[in-house]
């Protein structure tokens, strides 16, 4: 009876065991890097806006505080957009012929709100909150990144549960005084990142006593910010 | 000169009068008869109406499957109180089936109950798509069943982990340790018929598929030795498995603090219950498939007989948990449980199924204490029919009636199911028998190289 399979089929089937563990194991390690990468989230990726807006300029050089523009951010959840009356506010006077600005002088001509392109989007099941952050002492730039050296803005973390995560389950690696809160500068080095330095925690500990930061289980729980 | 103890088989096929295997086969007789269910036989008619009958039946299933899918489990009769319903009864049920196959594989094999041989590649099987059905249930009651490999833990991006302490995530690891378990058994178990197969076959696509099944076995005597090596681990494997899982299955209900569900009974009582429903099922099938495929000679009266004794066994261990369910609730004082009782037995409007339950369950299958009614297949097959209704309205009791008398009054509502939970039970059933045809169409039923080991002589001569 002739063979039905070549002699290299054996060396193929042993291959092909120990072969399909690697194979699982690059997958997996595969789509977990996909899923975190800023190609999925979307992170680093500097959004075109109808007007040519910058941050950098307005708060770094300037020095326009966040809350001049974002007016709700203390006390609603939505950090709230401005509308073209806040632009206008200078720009009636400061490089009123400017052809940059045209399409703020036309909103303002029309009464017709500018269509920003939204750069920080959380999933609809998502209760998100930003009076209770600032409240509690988690600085803009905690989440946002340093804006004031942004022309563009983009979004600087990932956005996902784990990264929320971080900071739930150990509120004071990131905490700051609450005057500190809008000071894009604050400790930039260790916003986003691990921050786990003594005196951090040390800090940290002592300002979610006193703001009354919630304790973990509830931070952590489901209901918190799936309601 | 060989004593009893050597030849184990010997009083099996002399001594009694129902042996395992009938005389007068050899290891190629055996071997012709069995590949040739496989390789040469026509395949006869009540084949192809019952695998479409059951496919067809599949198909209602998949189509019920579509429809919930993009519709969402509203479709299900359950509701509040009600939130288990269909869906975790079938689970119950399928899963219960699937132990008598484990049981009969690597219990029996273990405790060298020789006669199991026949049977055991079969059980298995049925273990298999049994555990596959039931698998459906859970996984569609989620309502996202794509997103089911959330209850894995693996590093996700939500950096969140299962609740280890919930017993339906202990579901999940038993019943996949199960499921892979019994997977691997049953396919070692398959190696040396898948090699008589692919040396038999004379199609080219057989022979490659086959060959490829049986990873190059050639029989040697090492091959061999490492064989029985792997597969004695593998029972040692299974074993706890048998009691393990169904345990678990119990602790859905036993862990909660449900009247009717928080009962220690449980846990023994479950294994009962499946080993029950699991043997039942056995001979639900084995029945039909020793007659239609002229199998009479190898699955022979004394495993039908041996089965029912099995059944009569665990269906009193049952009977006991349901008077001890009776008794605690008495015993206990407690008013909460008492209520559950008094409304599941006579004065609730489930009590129709308690009542078709001890009938289906506990009177009925008292007939197998009749050694002719063990010896009338007909008997036999309409009391393992009785037997897997009954353990169906045992779930269906147990679930149902607990949680529909609510602890608030304002809660207490009725459980209906709707068509989509028929059809989606149906369907399984329809699944499982199609599976199962294809299996018998295709792999050997009853295990070649087990049967020729069981034959008279087989056994090893000691010399001197």
């Amino acid at each position: 009876m002739p063979q039905i399979f070549h002699r290299s089929t054996n060396t193929l089937a042993k291959l092909s065991i120990f072969g399909s563990i690697f194979v699982l194991l690059f997958v997996t390690w595969a789509v977990a890097e996909i899923n975190r990468s800023s190609w999925n989230t979307g992170a680093f990726d500097e959004r075109e806006q109808p007007v040519q807006f910058s941050h950098k300029h307005h708060t770094g050089d300037d020095g326009i505080d966040c809350r001049y523009c974002h007016t709700s951010v203390e006390v609603s959840s939505n950090a709230g957009l401005p509308p073209t009356k806040t632009c206008m506010n200078c720009h009636s006077q400061l490089w009123s012929d400017s052809p940059y600005l045209e399409p703020v002088r036309a909103s303002w001509k029309e009464n017709k709100p500018i269509e920003w392109t939204r750069v920080h989007d959380l999933p609809d099941y998502v209760y998100f909150n930003h009076s209770i952050h600032v409240a509690k002492g988690v600085g803009c730039s905690s989440c946002h990144g340093r804006v004031d050296e942004m022309p563009l803005v983009y979004q600087a973390a990932s956005l996902q549960m784990e990264w929320c995560l971080e900071c739930h389950r150990e509120p004071e690696r990131y905490l700051r005084p609450k005057s500190e809160v809008f000071n894009m500068d604050w400790q930039q080095e260790n916003a986003l990142a691990e921050n786990k330095t003594a005196e951090q925690l040390a800090r940290g500990r002592q300002l979610k006593a006193e703001y009354k930061v919630r304790p973990r289980a509830i931070l952590e729980s489901c209901s918190t910010c799936h309601r | 000169m060989a004593s009893r103890v050597d030849e184990p088989h010997d009083d099996l096929i002399h001594v009694t009068p129902n042996p395992v295997i009938e005389p007068g086969h050899t290891a190629a007789s055996v071997t012709d008869k069995i590949s040739a269910l496989v390789l040469k036989r026509k395949t006869p008619l009540a084949w192809y109406i019952g695998f479409f009958i059951s496919f067809s039946l599949a198909n209602v299933l998949m189509f019920t499957i579509a429809y919930l899918v993009t519709t969402g489990i509203g479709i299900w009769g359950n509701n509040w109180p009600v939130g288990w319903a269909f869906d975790i009864i079938n689970f119950v049920w399928w899963i219960g089936i699937g132990h008598a196959g484990t049981l009969i594989s690597a219990i029996l094999l273990l405790l060298r109950q020789e006669w199991r041989t026949s049977i055991n590649r079969f059980a298995e099987a049925m273990t298999l798509f049994a555990v596959a059905c039931a698998g459906l249930f859970p996984l569609l009651h989620t309502g996202r069943p794509w997103l089911a490999y959330w209850m894995l833990p693996y590093p996700n991006t939500m950096n969140i982990y299962p609740q280890f302490r919930s017993p339906l995530m202990w579901d999940v690891f038993a019943v996949s340790t199960y499921a892979s378990v019994s997977a691997l058994f049953w396919y070692v178990g398959l190696i040396p018929d898948f090699a008589t197969l692919r040396d038999r076959a004379k199609n080219r696509a057989f022979k490659v598929v086959y060959g490829m099944l049986a990873l190059g076995w050639r029989g040697s005597a090492r091959h061999w030795h490492r064989y029985e090596t792997a597969y004695l681990l593998l029972a040692g494997l299974a074993t706890p498995l048998v009691l393990s899982v169904h345990t678990i299955v119990s602790f859905d209900f036993a862990v909660s603090q449900l009247p009717g569900w928080h009962a220690t009974i449980f846990p023994p009582y479950f294994v009962a219950g499946a080993i029950y429903a699991g043997f039942a099922m056995v001979l639900l099938l084995t029945i039909p498939l020793r007659k239609f495929y002229g199998l009479e000679d190898f699955i022979t009266l004394r495993h039908l007989r041996n089965s029912a004794k099995i059944m009569l066994a665990t269906g009193l261990i049952v009977g006991y948990g349901y008077m001890m369910e009776a008794f605690m609730a008495w015993y206990s004082a407690s008013e909460y449980e008492g209520f559950m009782l008094k409304n599941r037995i006579w004065t609730g409007p489930y009590w129709w199924a308690y009542a078709l339950l001890l009938i289906t369950n506990i009177i009925i299958p008292q007939i197998l204490w009749s050694k002719r009614a063990r010896h009338n297949t007909a008997i036999l097959f309409i009391v393992s029919l009785i037997i897997s209704v009954g353990m169906w309205l045992e779930r269906f009791v147990i679930i149902v009636t607990s949680l529909h008398r609510d602890f608030l009054p304002s809660s207490w509502a009725m459980y209906r199911p709707t068509i989509f939970d028929w059809s989606m039970f149906i369907g399984t059933i329809g699944l499982f028998f199609t599976l199962l045809l294809l299996f018998i169409r295709f792999l050997p039923a009853i295990s070649i190289f087990e049967m020729r080991t069981i034959l008279p002589g087989a056994a090893p001569k000691e010399e001197g």
